[in-house]
C-alpha cells in the first residue's frame, strides 16, 4: 500500500506528462509484482471491486469521531475520504499497512455489506497517506489524471525500447490483473501475450486544432470535409473472437453500451462518433452523458436513451488491414461495405460538400444545431495513422459562445478541489426582472480566480442549503459554452453545452447582465 | 480571599489583550505605551511601541526586520523562566517552540495565573528551544490548527519525500516556499539533519534571517544567494524563497522548478493545490490538533481562551472534556500581508 499511497500523492499534484511519467515508471520499476499489476489495474480502471457507498463510510467515521468536530471538519476539506483519512485515530503503528494485493484480492471476494468492516481494520494500520489512498481505492474515486495511455507509455518505457506502445495497445485486452505475463514480457522474460482473436484496440488518428493560419495555407481541393459530432469517439472491433467498443483512450465501453454491441454482428474495426440518436436525429450531449454515467444501463434507459454511431473511417475489414490505404480509399471501402451490411444503429457520417475556402466558412460557422462540434477536414490521401500526425486531420470547432450571467449559488467542488467553492449556478434576467438558473460551470478559471471566487462566496453568502450557499446576486461572470440547445428539462427552457467561466467581470454591475432572451435566440435551429 | 477571575484583570481591548494592573498588552496590534511580545513575527511584533518587553533573540529579530527606531523606543531583554514584577503582576517568559525567542508569556496576580501561548508547537525543532508547558489557571491557546483534520506529519518524513523527488528529477531545480523567519531555517536544519550537505540556495529576503540564526548560535551550513548562482549550479539544488517570490520572475532562471511549498496548511489537498504546488510539505511551525489538546491537559488550566484560528472545535472538544472553553476573537493575527500566506489561505506566522 505505502508505495501505491506515495505515488498517488505525487500524481496528485503533478501536471506536467513528462513528471508523470518519470512518476509511473518509477513505480513500475521499483514495486513488486502482483502489486504494481494492481496499481496499473487500479489507474488504469481495470479493476471490479466490491466498493462503499459514502453513507457506509460516514457510518464508519461516526463509530471513531465526535460528529460536531467531524462537520466542521468535513465542511473545511470538502472531501469525504480526505477528511475521513486525515480524521482517522492512528492505531498500531507496528502492524504495518496490507499489501495492495491483499486489498484487492479481498474486495474482489467481498460483498457491499461485508466492505466496512474491512475497511476499518486496514485503516487501522494505515498512516494518513495510506488511508486516503485506501478510501480512494474504495470509493471508487482515485482520479489522479492518469489515462490508460499515459500507463501504457510508462509500461513501454519499462521495456526500454523492446516493446512499442502500440504493440501493448493491441495485447492489452488479452490481459487481467495483476498483468504479470505483461510485466515479463516487458522485462525480456517472458513471450509476448497472445490476443487470440481477442478484440484489440487500434491507436486511433487524431486531428489537429485548425487555427487562423492554417485556414490560410489550406489546399481545399485535397481536404475531404465533414461534421464534428458531438459526442465521444469510438472504436467498435468485432469478429469471430468477440466484439468490443472503445473509447479513444482505449477503455472498454462495452458493458456500458450494450445496445451498440448487439448490432455489432460483423468482422470490422470501425471508426466513429458514439451519440444517442432517436428517429435519426442526434440528442444533445447531455443525453449522451447520462448513458456514459452508467455502466450498466436500466432497460428503461437503453430505451430513453437510445445509443447509435455515426461512421467515420474503416481500419480492417475481416483480416485485411486497411489503415496503409488513402482515406478516400478507405472511405469507399466503407460505404461499399456499410451499403451491404447494413448494421442496425449506425450510419454513414455523410461527406459534406465544399469547393473552396468561403464555403468551408460558411458550413463551420453555420453549425449550431445540437450534435455538431464543428468540421473535420481529412486529407484525402491520408493513411490512417496512430497519434496525431500534422497536417493530416483537422479539427475545426466552431467560435464559442458567450453570456454574462449573475452568480446565484457556489458548492464545494468534489475531490481535487475540495472545501474550496469551485462549482457555480448561474443565471440570467428574465423580462419580468427575476434571475433564472441557466447553468453551472466548475471550470475554465485559474486557481487564483478561484481563490478569489471562494473568498466572495464566503463573504456574500446569504443563505446555506446543505452543502449549497446562496450568494448576493452581485457578480457577474462571463460564460463561454459551445451550443446552447432547447430543453425542457431546465426551468430556462435551455441547455448549455459545456459551459465554462471565462472571466470575473467585477467591473459589469448584476443588471447589466444579459438577459434569458438573449441567450434563447442563441439556440441552435436544427430541431425548430 | 477568593482569587479574582483571570477576566476582571486580562482583557481584550482593541489592541489586543491587556493585562490591566500590569499596564501592558501582549502582542498588541497597534503601537501601544507597553508591550510584551511573543514572537518576531510580523502579527505579533508590530513597529512602533513604546517600551517592549521580549527575549533577547526576539527583540534582535525585531530590530532585523522593523529597524531599530520602530522596534520599540525602549527594550528590555528578559531570559526564559525569569521573574519580573509589573504593578503587582508576576510575569516571566516560557520556551514556546514555535521560532528562535518565541515565548509563552505568564502572568501570576493575587494567586490566579495565566499562561498566554503566543504560536507554539510541540514538534522536535533543532532552530529553538522546545515548549514547555506552564502549570496554570487559564490557559490563552492559539489556534491556528484546530481542526482534527490537522495531525501533522514528522517533519523528517517530510524532508525524506523531498530528497526522493530529489532522486528522482535530478536535473529539476527544488524551490520550496517557506517564511523567512522560523520555516526557512527550520527546513534548512533539517535537511542538514537529513544529510544534505551541498549548498542550499536562498532568495534575497531570506539571507539576513539566517545570518541572524547563525549569530545566535544555529548553524546553517553553505548558504549562497540566488542572486549570483549560475544556472548549472541550480539544477538539481535545493532553493529556499518566500511563497510570494514563488511566482517572480527569477524563478524563471531555474531549471524547470519543482515547486514546494513548507506548510501546515499543505495537509489539505484542495488548498496545495490552490496554491499550485506541485510538492506539498507539511511542515508546520504550529500545534496541530492532537498537540494542541494535548497541551491545554498538560497545563492543568480548568479555563482555556482561544485565539487566532479555527476557534470553534477547539472549544468544542474542550468543553467535551469539562473545560471551561471561549473562543477569544481578537481579530487581526495571521492576516497580514509580507509573509503571510494570502489572507485566506495563509499559515499564520
Ligand atoms: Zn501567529
Ligand atoms: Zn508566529
Amino acid at each position: 500500500m505505502k508505495p501505491f499511497a506515495a505515488l498517488l500523492e505525487r500524481l496528485a499534484f503533478t501536471q506536467a506528462r513528462g513528471a508523470k511519467l518519470a512518476l509511473l515508471q518509477r513505480y513500475f520499476a521499483a514495486t513488486p509484482d502482483p502489486d504494481r499489476g494492481f496499481g496499473l489495474a487500479a489507474l488504469t480502471g481495470g479493476l471490479r471491486l466490491a466498493t462503499a457507498r459514502p453513507a457506509q463510510i460516514r457510518a464508519l467515521i461516526a463509530t471513531r469521531t465526535d460528529p460536531e468536530l467531524f462537520a466542521l471538519a468535513y465542511d473545511y476539506v470538502g472531501d469525504l475520504a480526505e477528511t475521513v483519512a486525515l480524521m482517522w485515530p492512528d492505531g498500531d503503528p507496528g502492524a504495518g499497512p496490507p499489501g495492495l494485493a491483499e486489498v484487492i484480492g479481498a474486495l474482489e471476494r467481498a460483498s457491499r455489506p461485508e466492505v466496512p468492516a474491512r475497511l476499518a481494520a486496514w485503516l487501522d494500520c494505515c498512516d494518513a497517506s495510506e488511508r486516503l489512498a485506501l478510501l480512494k481505492l474504495i470509493t471508487g474515486g482515485l482520479r489522479v489524471g492518469v489515462s490508460a495511455r499515459l500507463a501504457k507509455v510508462a509500461l513501454a518505457g519499462l521495456g526500454a525500447g523492446r516493446v512499442s506502445v502500440e504493440e501493448i495497445e493491441e495485447v492489452w485486452h488479452a490481459l487481467a490483473p495483476p498483468y504479470g505475463a505483461l510485466f515479463a514480457w516487458l522485462e525480456g522474460r517472458g513471450e509476448r501475450p497472445d490476443p487470440a482473436g481477442a478484440p484489440s484496440f487500434r491507436p486511433p488518428m487524431l486531428a489537429h486544432p485548425l487555427e487562423a493560419e492554417d485556414l490560410a495555407r489550406l489546399d481545399v481541393a485535397a481536404y475531404r470535409a465533414e461534421w464534428k459530432w458531438d459526442g465521444v469517439r469510438v472504436q467498435l472491433a468485432a469478429g469471430p473472437g468477440g466484439r468490443a467498443l472503445f473509447s479513444r483512450g482505449a477503455e472498454d465501453m462495452s458493458a456500458a453500451f450494450p445496445d451498440i454491441v448487439a448490432a455489432m454482428g460483423f468482422a470490422a474495426v470501425l471508426d466513429g462518433e458514439l451519440l444517442v440518436v432517436r428517429e435519426g436525429m442526434v440528442a444533445p450531449f447531455a443525453d449522451l452523458q447520462q448513458r456514459l454515467n452508467r455502466k450498466a444501463p436500466s432497460a428503461r434507459l437503453l430505451a430513453s436513451h437510445p445509443a447509435g454511431v455515426h461512421l467515420y473511417d474503416m481500419l480492417f475489414e475481416g483480416e485485411e488491414d486497411l489503415r496503409a490505404l488513402p482515406f478516400a480509399a478507405r472511405r469507399a471501402r466503407l460505404e461499399t461495405w456499410f451499403a451491404r451490411v447494413r448494421p442496425a444503429r449506425m450510419t454513414l457520417s455523410p461527406l459534406l460538400t465544399a469547393a473552396d475556402r468561403a464555403t468551408l466558412t460558411a458550413l463551420r460557422d453555420g453549425a449550431r444545431e445540437a450534435g455538431i462540434e464543428g468540421l473535420m477536414l481529412k486529407r484525402a490521401d491520408s493513411p490512417y495513422l496512430a497519434g496525431r500526425p500534422r497536417g493530416l486531420w483537422w479539427k475545426w470547432k466552431r467560435a464559442p459562445l458567450s453570456i454574462d450571467a449573475v452568480l446565484l449559488y457556489a458548492q464545494h467542488g468534489h475531490g481535487k478541489r475540495g472545501g474550496l467553492y469551485s462549482d457555480y449556478t448561474f443565471g440570467l434576467w428574465r423580462e419580468d426582472g427575476v434571475l433564472v438558473p441557466v447553468g453551472k460551470a466548475y471550470s475554465g478559471f485559474t486557481d487564483a480566480e478561484l481563490l478569489i471566487l471562494d473568498r466572495w462566496i464566503r463573504a456574500h453568502t446569504i443563505a446555506r442549503f446543505g452543502p449549497v450557499r446562496e450568494v448576493e446576486k452581485a457578480l457577474v461572470l462571463e460564460v463561454a459554452f459551445d451550443a446552447a440547445q432547447r430543453s425542457a428539462r431546465h426551468k430556462s427552457g435551455v441547455a448549455l453545452r459545456f459551459p465554462r467561466i471565462s472571466r470575473i467581470r467585477a467591473d459589469k454591475p448584476a443588471a447589466e447582465a444579459d438577459r434569458l432572451a438573449t441567450l434563447l435566440g442563441l439556440i441552435g435551429h436544427a430541431d425548430d | 480571599m477568593t482569587a479574582p477571575a483571570a477576566e476582571t484583570w486580562l482583557k481584550v481591548r482593541p489592541e489586543g489583550l491587556y493585562c490591566v494592573p500590569g499596564d501592558f498588552f501582549i502582542d498588541p496590534l497597534r503601537a501601544v505605551p507597553r508591550a510584551v511580545i511573543t514572537h518576531a513575527h510580523a502579527d505579533h511584533a508590530r513597529p512602533g511601541h513604546g517600551a517592549v518587553l521580549a527575549t533577547a533573540e526576539t527583540l534582535a529579530l525585531m530590530r532585523a526586520r522593523l529597524g531599530a527606531a520602530a522596534a520599540g523606543a525602549s527594550q528590555q531583554a528578559a531570559a526564559l523562566g525569569e521573574p519580573l514584577t509589573l504593578g503587582g503582576v508576576r510575569v516571566w517568559l516560557a520556551p514556546a517552540g514555535h521560532v528562535l525567542g518565541s515565548a509563552q508569556v505568564a502572568m501570576e496576580y493575587r494567586g490566579r495565573r495565566v499562561a498566554v501561548s503566543g504560536d507554539y508547537k510541540r514538534a522536535a525543532d533543532p532552530t529553538c528551544a522546545g515548549f514547555e508547558p506552564v502549570r496554570c489557571d487559564v490557559f490563552v491557546t492559539e489556534a491556528t490548527f484546530a481542526l482534527p483534520v490537522f495531525r501533522h506529519p514528522r517533519a523528517g518524513g517530510e524532508i525524506a519525500r523531498l530528497l526522493a523527488s530529489l532522486a528522482l528529477f535530478p536535473g529539476r531545480s527544488h524551490l520550496i516556499g517557506c517564511y523567512a523567519l522560523g520555516k526557512c531555517q527550520r527546513v534548512i536544519a533539517l535537511l542538514r539533519q537529513a544529510g544534505w550537505q551541498r549548498p542550499i540556495y536562498l532568495h534575497g529576503a531570506l539571507m539576513a534571517l539566517c545570518r541572524l540564526y547563525e549569530a545566535f548560535g544555529v548553524p546553517l551550513g553553505d548558504l549562497r544567494p540566488l542572486a549570483g548562482a549560475a544556472k548549472a549550479d541550480l539544477a538539481g539544488a535545493i532553493v529556499l524563497a518566500p511563497p510570494s517570490a514563488q511566482a517572480d520572475r527569477w524563478s524563471g532562471r531555474l531549471a524547470d522548478p519543482v515547486t514546494a511549498l513548507a506548510s501546515g496548511w499543505m495537509q489539505v489537498r484542495a488548498r496545495a493545490r490552490a496554491r499550485g504546488v506541485e510538492l506539498p510539505l507539511v511542515i508546520s511551525d504550529h500545534a496541530d490538533w492532537d498537540a494542541l489538546n494535548a497541551t491545554i491537559d498538560e497545563t492543568g488550566a480548568e479555563e482555556v481562551w482561544v485565539t487566532h484560528g479555527a476557534e470553534e472545535a477547539l472549544v468544542h472538544a474542550a468543553s467535551r472534556r469539562g473545560l471551561r472553553a471561549r473562543a477569544l476573537r481578537l481579530i487581526g493575527y495571521g492576516e497580514e500581508g509580507g509573509e503571510a500566506d494570502g489572507a485566506a489561505d495563509g499559515e499564520a506566522p
